[in-house]
């Protein structure tokens, strides 16, 4: 009786010390972003890796997913003949909700994935250890940059990914299927609010979810076990939690915004 | 070498990103019809407002020319009393103009259509329109529809 | 080499004691990894920890080095007691030891040069002229000044290591410390190893702190000797003192013998019951 209630109790503990010590990181992580200032290069470099290098798959998925709500939007306005709203319907759905959550779930397979084995690595390879004891704060050299440049790409992203989904809906729509380009395009704009929707979702959103993946990824890599089962539970354990992360908070932020609204 | 390829392609990256949010405020959102709070405030009163929301459109002849900015009730007069913002350079409408709430297709949302009236002096801010006319409630209009063929006419094209 | 460049009356004298360890005690979870140990470590010798694996040799060097603290007990570094020293007081001592981890550690996106000008260009504002010269100077010194292009990724184990000893003595330290040097090293590695240990050791009055398992070549080039097993030191002295011991535990260890104090066999009931049980199901 007591055995499965006293490892359920042991199990929250582990959490809520993982919580606490995942805090403490971020805190650290913060206070040596100032370092930066003096080393930008070390920002460009990383921004490269998480930024540019998780741009093919945003394009192509972006253009997917908004070729895909052009179709599916399409099938069933068809029927109240209200195909004019096509382009509020894709338009709203990316901005709102698909835009910055699907970014952030493919940030988290691609760039937060690439992230945890890299510091696990450089954990288990003793990389981390030895720049300390060469009096270099791995914190400011090492996961700092690697933060701030996941926290600027993510919104950057966030940002095409909705672009391109919209223009992927305009193409299916218009060219495709034979929708008004100009209701597209007027509807749109007639519904779509700038800081309601574009405000809140692509921006509050993706800089939420930015916070989320990039400290989440970071996070594992350094607390990983130094072997290599360790570095592959870590980034496993990243794509999970970043993703249960960025949709629970989906639906917090999104009530939110219906509160306030 | 390569320092300067990492940067010209972040450089890229970075103008792509702000570009796209350019696109999302430019294209995509609303941006056009932010400015429309400078316009002048007008009240109108009406029995029921139906589905009629804050933000809906106002319209005259088609054209949109403000949108409803709030709706309230008087709690003497039991009528819903909704104010309206006109767009500053549509100042010349007749003040004995009606607004009527009308519904966009058959089950879209509801908006408020003015008709223009004949009078020579024109509504300012702060002023209200007199005639109006409710939305029509589609329980209500079975309602009638029902009665009518019970007293056997035949049942009543929607008004 | 800078130090060497000095007037005699402006460079330290090398002699005495560096490093100071008194009383050291240290837990892990309810392990004593340490208990009541006592340290001297001469200035400009080789001085070497040994003892079977898993004693908490490099905790040992983890403690010098102030990364850990420990549970009571004195560690004194030139003077210095390394578990009070503020972070950046702790960061300046660092800059003047090296130390050599088990598997090089060198940084994976950098390649040979960039890694053993690490510390010159975190820690100094020297020019890159000036840093290209001490580089290539350090890597001369470990013989791999031909290799300052390539990638970690393409060095051999021992290659790896001569690039980590030479980014070790990149700021000229007082001191560096050795974790397993000679683990896993083909012989003629191992040669080229102790060989470079000894000579920079001598040339600079560098400290050398070894840590191994490794008897024959670390007996071979260290000064003293401190043999450690469950926490405490078991014995110390010169390779040829200990080579002598009348323990029969240092006996064991310093001839290699597969049998002793430390028993072959791991704790299990009588052999012939275990066979026999198994016979009779």
């Amino acid at each position: 009786m007591t055995g499965p209630l006293e490892r359920l109790g042991r199990w929250a503990l582990e959490r809520l010390t993982a919580l606490g010590r995942a805090n403490l990181f971020l805190l650290r992580l913060l206070g040596a972003l100032g370092f930066l200032l003096r080393r930008p290069g070390l920002l460009v470099k990383q921004l490269y890796a998480v930024g540019v290098l998780s741009l093919p798959i945003i394009l192509v998925s972006g253009l997917f997913v908004g070729m895909v709500l052009g179709l599916q939007g399409y099938a069933n306005l068809v029927y109240f003949g209200a195909t004019s709203s096509l382009g509020t319907v894709v338009a709203l759905s990316l901005v709102r909700e698909l835009g910055p959550v699907l970014t952030a779930l493919l940030y988290a397979g691609r760039a937060g994935s690439a992230l945890t084995a890299e510091i696990g690595l450089m954990k288990a390879t003793e990389q981390l250890a030895s720049m300390q004891m060469m009096a270099v704060d791995p914190f400011a050299r090492v996961l700092a940059p690697r933060f701030l440049a996941g926290f600027v790409a993510v919104p950057l992203l966030t940002a095409i990914f909705t672009a391109v989904g919209i223009l992927g809906g305009y193409l299916v729509a218009v060219v495709q299927l034979g929708v008004d380009g100009g209701a597209f395009w007027a509807q749109m704009q007639a519904r779509v609010l700038l800081w309601e929707d574009i405000g809140n979702g692509v921006i509050v959103k993706s800089v939420v979810f930015a916070l989320l993946a990039n400290w989440i990824a970071l996070f594992e890599g350094y607390e990983a076990h130094p072997t290599s089962e360790g570095v592959s539970l870590a980034t496993t354990q990243t794509v999970v939690v970043t993703s249960l992360a960025v949709l629970g908070g989906d639906f917090l932020l999104t009530a939110l915004m219906f509160g306030v609204w | 070498m390569r320092q300067k390829h990492l940067e010209l392609l972040v450089g890229a990256f970075v103008a792509l990103g702000l570009a796209a949010f350019l696109l999302l405020a430019l294209k995509v959102s609303d941006i056009a019809h932010i400015g429309e709070d400078q316009g002048y405030r007008v009240t109108a009163r009406f029995e029921n407002i139906g589905g009629l929301k804050i933000r809906a459109p106002v319209t005259l002849g088609g054209v949109r020319i403000g949108r409803v900015v709030g709706i309230n009730l008087d709690p003497n007069t039991f009528e819903a009393l909704v104010t309206l913002s006109i767009e500053p350079q549509y100042d010349r409408l007749p003040s004995d103009s009606s607004a009527s709430i009308l519904t966009a297709g058959l089950l879209g949302e509801q908006y408020i259509g003015l008709e223009p009236g004949g009078m020579d002096d024109f509504l300012k801010n702060g002023g209200s329109l007199k005639l109006t006319q409710s939305a029509l409630v589609l329980e209500k209009l079975i309602g009638r529809m029902f009665t009518n063929a019970a007293q056997g006419e035949a049942p009543a094209k929607t008004p | 080499m800078p130090s060497s460049a000095l007037p005699s009356d402006v460079t330290p004298p090398c002699e005495g004691q560096l490093v100071t360890v008194r009383g050291l005690s240290f837990h892990r979870g309810e392990r004593a990894i340490f208990r009541e140990v006592d340290l001297d470590i001469p200035r400009g010798k080789v001085t070497a920890i040994m003892g079977p694996s898993g004693t908490g040799k490099t905790t040992l060097l983890r403690l010098l080095g102030g990364q850990i603290r420990p549970d009571a007990g004195l560690i004194e570094v030139d003077g210095l007691r390394v578990p009070e020293l503020g972070r950046l007081e702790l960061y300046q001592l660092r800059q003047r030891m090296g130390m050599l981890f088990q598997s090089g550690a060198l940084f994976t996106d950098l390649n040979v040069f960039d890694n053993v000008a690490f510390p010159l260009r975190e820690h100094t504002r020297l020019s890159e002229n000036l840093i290209h010269t001490l580089v290539l100077m350090k890597l001369e010194a470990v013989g791999l000044r031909g290799a300052r292009e390539l990638m970690p990724a393409e060095l051999s184990g021992g290659m790896a290591r001569r690039v980590a000893l030479a980014r070790a003595i990149a700021l000229d330290p007082m001191m560096v410390l050795y974790d397993e040097p000679f683990a896993g090293q083909d012989p003629i590695s191992m040669g080229v190893l102790t060989q470079l240990i000894r000579t920079l050791n001598d040339a600079l009055c560098l400290t050398s702190i070894i840590v191994s398992h490794d008897v024959k070549e670390t007996a071979a080039i260290a000064d003293y000797l401190y043999l450690l097993s469950d926490g405490q030191i078991v014995e110390h002295g010169t390779p040829a003192e200990l080579g002598r011991s009348p323990s029969p535990w240092v006996d064991q260890f310093m001839h290699a013998r597969p049998d002793g104090p430390m028993s072959f066999h791991y704790p299990a009931p009588a052999y012939e019951s275990e066979l026999l049980l198994r016979d009779a199901a």
